[in-house]
């Protein structure tokens, strides 16, 4: 081009690369994890039960099961908050996870069911004589794990190549997931399609060989959903800054300028939703052994619709927003469901009328806004 | 393509006895941007019909015509947007244009200002610019994608030719419309295009603002191929000049091309102005 005829002198710098974090941030988010990883195994096991500082069984898997949901609100947010693709179907994704982990817990039980069989109880009481073929090969730690990845992922590609190729979008894409959920519900109720109909996997007795109602063994799976919830943190916060974070924005914000820049916003889509469904797949994979069940009512609409919840809570596009919103919301919920069962709804409804006229940026708004 | 389709096709648009040869470039005409016959219809009505286009290498082509004449039909053809009924849009050469969808006519060089300023609002004004770099299209490639200098350098250019230097770190959606307008134009500008297309630049801008962007389209003359459609004939004097062609539409077809001059003269396009 033959421009800059009146080139000032540069005066400012780009940056070639955005960092993650600040330092004091870097520092909060070391601190925090030191403080977690070597608090709760002395909390929980060394501790005496008289002490305030004792951790019981009951909050260790309380947390634990939070933390799991955190993980499906900073996934969601990937989707929602940053691509602007709101589903209602991510309980569908979290459910697979959770079945490909519950059918390794299943076979993990061995011959000590109720029918001293090898195959789960449920297949014995429907006179099944051999394994399905798509759970062959479930008893295997590693083929789990693959599962609990693959099928998910594999799931949210398909419908996402479709959906997002033929670009279907905002409330007409939130319907398609939400009905696709609750198709996989209806059919997971089933009895005959060997996911346990509504009774689901549950029962379980030991993972990798360790009794799984064991504290030691609670305290691993806290700690390894903490790590997972931390590690997906940053690499959701990675993707964030990176340039792919800022064309994904940019495609939630004006997709057809983008369009016309010469971009394909299918690839872009399809990985962040494929990704977001895998993160979900797993943390309904350490949701189960925690809670000790899986079934079909994880995928009922409400649930997922509760996810979303959740993020708008906390603050959609944050990440760390939506983390808070699932232990504000769900920290209310078991208060409210053991205190006043009765107001449990009422006050999922006054949240879903309060924060988009007060907090439309969430709780991290708050905090956000009064910085500035 | 044939040289038997652009002789047609120049005569067919009726403009005899103008010469195009207004910009700097020497030399027999070559095409840049070739539309023949191209309609399309939309629930029975003929938004296009059977229009015939034909712009030069480094020509600014101002763009006229009523309401409902078809102009904004006519980008949208032409970037993909719309698929005609029948027709055909040529890049360059032999880049046949109906075959490819949005993104990869744009990769092939044709950008496309919106009528309303579209960029990104919540990207700081640079980024607005990184983002439209041509390379690194590909999501896999963004991932690790870090800031050339190259790149930077292309950015500062940028920066100073829209004159947004001051506003390079602030919000576009903070910025005033004629800002926004110029963010868009320099965003176009970062994918080195081979055409220009500009859907009424001057729409809903102050004087000053209108005359900042007369400017800028001045100055990009001699970079690319430009076609402008306009309401404001004060601005569609000042970009064509003397010289200049100018392609008046009415009712979905090439009502009359020639110079401003001549264009005011004519029974036709007066009858069409002020006849509805």
């Amino acid at each position: 081009m033959s421009v800059a005829v009146s080139k000032a002198p540069v005066t400012f710098s780009l940056p070639i690369r955005q960092r993650l974090f600040g330092r004091t941030e870097w520092i909060a988010f070391g601190l925090v994890v030191g403080i977690v990883l070597a608090a709760t195994p002395i909390c929980s096991l060394a501790v005496p039960f008289s002490s305030p500082f004792y951790l019981s069984t009951y909050a260790l898997t309380l947390v634990g099961k939070i933390m799991c949901y955190a993980l499906v609100a900073l996934s969601l947010d990937l989707v929602w908050g940053y691509c602007g693709v709101l589903s209602l179907g991510h309980g569908l994704f979290f459910a697979l996870g959770g079945y490909a982990m519950g059918m390794y817990l299943m076979r993990s039980i061995g011959l000590d069911g109720v029918y001293h069989s090898p195959l789960p109880d449920f297949m014995v009481f429907l006179d099944w004589k051999a394994l399905p073929w798509f759970w062959q090969g479930s008893e295997h730690f590693l083929y789990a794990l693959l599962l609990i990845i693959i099928v998910p992922g594999a799931v949210a590609w398909t419908f996402g190549f479709f959906t997002f190729r033929s670009r279907v979008k905002g409330v007409y894409l939130s319907i398609m997931t939400q009905a696709m959920t609750f198709a996989a519900m209806l059919l997971f109720y089933r009895n005959e399609t060997g996911f346990g109909g509504n009774n689901g996997f549950t029962d379980f007795k030991r993972i990798l060989g360790f009794p799984i109602a064991a504290p030691g063994t609670r305290v691993c799976l806290f700690l390894l959903t903490f790590l997972v919830l931390a590690g997906s943190f940053l690499l959701c916060r990675f993707l964030v800054k990176s340039k792919l974070g800022r064309v994904v924005t940019a495609i939630r914000d004006t997709e057809s300028r983008l369009m016309f820049l010469g971009y394909n916003p299918l690839g872009y889509k399809l990985f962040v939703w494929t990704l977001s469904a895998v993160l979900c797949g797993i943390a309904g994979a350490l949701y189960v052994p925690q809670v000790g069940i899986i079934n079909p009512s994880e995928m009922s609409p409400t649930n997922s619709i509760e996810m979303a919840i959740w993020v708008a809570v906390g603050g959609r596009g944050t990440l760390l927003g939506p983390i808070l919103g699932a232990f504000l919301v769900n920290g209310a919920k078991s208060f409210l469901t053991v205190s006043f069962a009765e107001y449990w709804l009422f006050f999922l409804g006054a949240v879903f009328v309060i924060v988009p006229i007060y907090l439309p940026r969430g709780v991290i708004g708050l905090f956000r806004s009064t910085r500035k | 393509m044939k040289p038997d389709l652009i002789e047609t096709s120049a005569t067919g648009a009726g403009a005899p006895g103008v010469d195009a040869k207004d910009t700097s470039n020497p030399g027999p005409q070559s095409t840049i941007l070739y539309l023949e016959g191209v309609t399309v219809t939309f629930d029975g009505i003929k938004a296009l019909n059977n229009i015939n286009l034909l712009i030069y290498e480094g020509e600014l082509r101002c763009v006229i015509g009523p309401n409902g004449a078809g102009k904004t039909t006519m980008m949208d053809v032409i970037t993909g947007k719309t698929k005609p009924d029948s027709g055909r849009v040529i890049l360059g050469k032999d880049l046949d244009l109906l075959r490819l969808d949005e993104p990869r006519i744009a990769s092939a060089g044709v950008g496309r200002k919106f009528q309303k300023p579209t960029v990104f609002e919540r990207h700081p004004v640079w980024e607005n610019l990184e983002l439209a770099m041509t390379t690194e299209r590909k999501w896999y490639r963004c991932l690790h994608s870090k800031l050339t200098s190259d790149t930077r350098d292309r950015i500062e250019q940028t920066l100073h030719l829209t004159g947004l230097m001051p506003v390079a770190f602030r919000a576009a959606g903070q910025l005033s419309h004629g800002e926004k307008q110029r963010l868009e134009i320099g965003m176009l500008l970062m994918q080195r295009p081979r055409v220009l297309l500009l859907d009424e630049p001057a729409a809903g801008m102050s004087d000053r603002e209108t005359e900042q962007l007369a400017e800028l389209v001045e100055s990009l003359r001699s970079t690319c191929s430009m076609v402008v459609v306009e309401h404001d004939m004060d601005f569609v004097a000042r970009l064509a000049g003397e010289r200049g062609r100018v392609t008046v539409m009415a009712e979905g077809s090439v009502l009359m091309e020639g110079t401003l001059e001549q264009i005011k003269k004519d029974e036709t396009v007066i009858a069409s102005y002020l006849g509805r």
